[in-house]
């Protein structure tokens, strides 16, 4: 049985209670971290598990926390990001709906470690009814003395404060989440300085993903080496993985990092294989702005070698054969899908949910999904794919934010691999656009 | 702005007058502004849309200018600045419902209601609004209605639900 640090108790009912969840070992890092541990053991020990941000990007989460600015007089901020919005991706609905209390006590033990006496959990809006959970779990830790002040009568003090968000994917990036946070349109901030030197209120801030801050409960109650020892090389502990689309068991897992992606796609403990009756045709591995690889290259690396769950793996062949682990969307596509309608269908998420600060991701976004959305429907020219490559090309690494890169790896990536199917769509618009038509060309189907 | 159905003062009930204050004081003094988008919550609640009356009396309890309110209100996509009916379906329409089958249910949702994305029925009871991922993929195809989702949609389903808003 594979190690579970998340969802080992997601079964035990009433485990959204404060008394059951305490009844299953919940709190005791609270009482651990405040009572016999300094802020600096604690980062410590996140600074030895290695656990990378679980948002997307991966960076190590002991080493942010660690740039944080500590300047007299100034308060410091720690908020959680549960902006979950990346097509693909619903694991921190899932985490913060069933264990609200795993959260609220790792708000607790990060604030103490960061020096925080105010936080933040910014939830998307859509999830007002996950807001209600969270914002009764809080009542209940502060009636039993958890939150507030004086917690524990150890002289630290902590307010939670749970900030619905009002529906916008860019909100997910951590400086649109601050401008969010103090009521402004969502708009990205220019970096430096990071909001580590002047974050939410221009103070020096932490912003987390909900499955970041959740892990360090058990961290701070196993030690950082004991995280460490889970997972494959720098990929340490284990990630909760949601997949969704033509399997057998959608639904999130957490899989210790290191798991064969063949043996998550086909184990009845996991995704219980591709849709019956249907052959596995591609992948998006990690939320819907990763590179998309074909079937044969998302099980096997271009060595041979079988692709495994993890950070270096996914990652392995960079962007001519790799993709990215990114948030742990995982999302599978079998024979019946129609790469070209899927490619627009991302795209157009983009185009709608781009901010429009800068230009290239503002008319690129849309340009894309215009050019993508005639070819779809028939009306492609021949030189429709170079100038998708193009503009692709010219909108990464030319925005502020990552939402430019976010927008252009999917379109770039499906037709890397798939350009066969774009052209197909080019060349035949009569039968590409009939209802449930798919390109049934030269494709590696496992 | 947005089109105006009456003019009429929009003034919170006294529980959300009580809830206006207590979210504010969750921030620091002069940054009051960040109670800004939870405020609009609220309003739309009482409201059914962030009304342009409802937005300038949030800036008047807020401090800040109208402008402030109406350029937050309109960069999200969860408040009406048009006036909706009774409920409102959000229905998802990103990639990993649409492998699920999402575009027909949506197809066959339109049908039943006899409009078209952004409209609502004639009798007041629905409009209908397309939304980008609502986090439940695994479950899709999903709409949202208020705070509710509905997951795993059919067409039968789809029939059982409208059925029931109707009654």
């Amino acid at each position: 049985m594979a190690t579970k640090i998340l969802t080992e108790h997601i079964n035990v009912p009433g485990i959204e209670t404060f008394d059951v969840y305490r009844k299953q070992g919940g709190y005791t890092a609270v009482e651990k971290a405040l009572k016999t541990m300094t802020p600096d053991e604690i980062v410590e020990e996140v600074k030895k598990a290695g656990v990378r941000g679980r948002g997307g990007a991966g960076f190590p989460m002991g080493m942010k926390w660690s740039f944080l600015a500590k300047p007299e007089g100034v308060p410091r901020y720690l908020v959680c990001n549960a902006d979950e919005s990346e097509p693909g991706t619903f694991k921190d609905h899932y985490l913060m709906k069933n264990l609200p209390h795993l959260l609220i006590e790792g708000m607790i033990v990060s604030s103490f470690a960061l020096g925080a006496n105010k936080s933040f959990i910014y939830v998307r809006g859509e999830l007002m009814y996950v807001i209600r959970i969270l914002e009764k779990a809080i009542a209940e830790a502060e009636a039993k003395g958890f939150l507030g002040k004086n917690i524990l009568g150890t002289g630290y003090d902590l307010e939670l404060v749970v900030q619905p968000g009002g529906g916008a994917y860019i909100c997910g990036e951590e400086t649109a989440l601050l401008e969010s946070l103090e009521g402004k349109r969502g708009n990205p901030r220019n970096k430096p300085p990071f909001p580590a030197v002047k974050g939410l209120y221009q103070c020096p801030t932490v912003v987390n993903n909900v499955e970041s801050i959740a892990t360090t409960s058990w961290i701070v109650n196993n030690g950082g080496d004991a995280y460490a020892a889970i997972g494959i090389g720098r990929s340490t502990g284990t990630k909760l993985i949601s997949a969704s689309g033509h399997i057998n068991k959608p639904g999130v897992y957490e899989i210790e990092l290191g798991v064969p992606v063949e043996d998550f796609i086909y184990a009845d403990e996991w995704c219980g294989g591709i849709r019956t009756g249907h052959k596995f045709k591609a992948l998006v591995a990690g939320g819907s702005s990763v590179p998309i690889l074909p079937a044969n290259l998302a099980l096997t690396l271009a060595n041979g070698e079988k692709r495994l769950m993890s950070y270096e793996s996914l990652s392995d062949g960079g962007f001519a054969t790799g993709t990215m682990l990114g948030s742990g969307g995982f999302i599978v596509f079998d024979e019946t899908s129609c790469i070209v309608r899927n490619t627009w269908n991302f795209s157009r998420f983009y185009h709608h949910e781009s901010c429009g600060q800068c230009s290239p991701c503002r008319e690129g976004t849309g340009w894309m999904e215009k050019v993508l959305h005639r070819i779809e429907y028939g009306h492609g020219h021949q030189q429709d794919i170079d100038l998708l490559v193009d503009v692709a090309k010219k909108i990464e690494g030319n925005t502020i934010c990552p939402l430019g890169d976010a927008a252009a790896w999917p379109v770039a990536s499906a037709i890397r691999h798939f350009r066969d199917e774009f052209q197909w769509h080019i060349d035949n618009p009569s039968e590409a656009t009939q209802p449930g038509a798919v390109y049934r060309g030269e494709m590696a189907l496992v | 702005m947005s089109k105006t159905v009456e003019n009429k003062t929009v003034v919170f009930t006294p529980e959300r007058v009580a809830k206006a204050q207590e979210i504010i004081a969750r921030y620091p003094a002069d940054r009051q502004k960040s109670a800004l988008l939870p405020l609009l919550h609220l309003l739309q609640e009482q409201e059914g849309w962030t009304s342009p009356e409802g937005m300038d009396y949030v800036a008047r309890l807020l401090d800040i200018q109208p402008i402030e309110v109406y350029e937050v209100a309109t960069f999200y996509t969860m408040y009406h600045i048009d006036p909706v009916g009774q409920h409102v379906i959000e229905y998802c329409r990103t990639g990993p419902c649409c492998l699920m089958g999402g575009e027909d249910v949506l197809a066959h949702l339109k049908h039943r209601l006899g409009i078209d994305t952004g409209q609502t029925t004639v009798d007041g009871r629905f409009t209908l609004k397309e939304v980008e991922c609502l986090a439940a993929c695994g479950m899709g195809p999903v709409f949202q209605i208020r705070e509710k989702y509905y997951m795993n949609l059919t067409n039968e389903r789809v029939d059982e639900i409208i059925d029931e808003l109707s009654k």
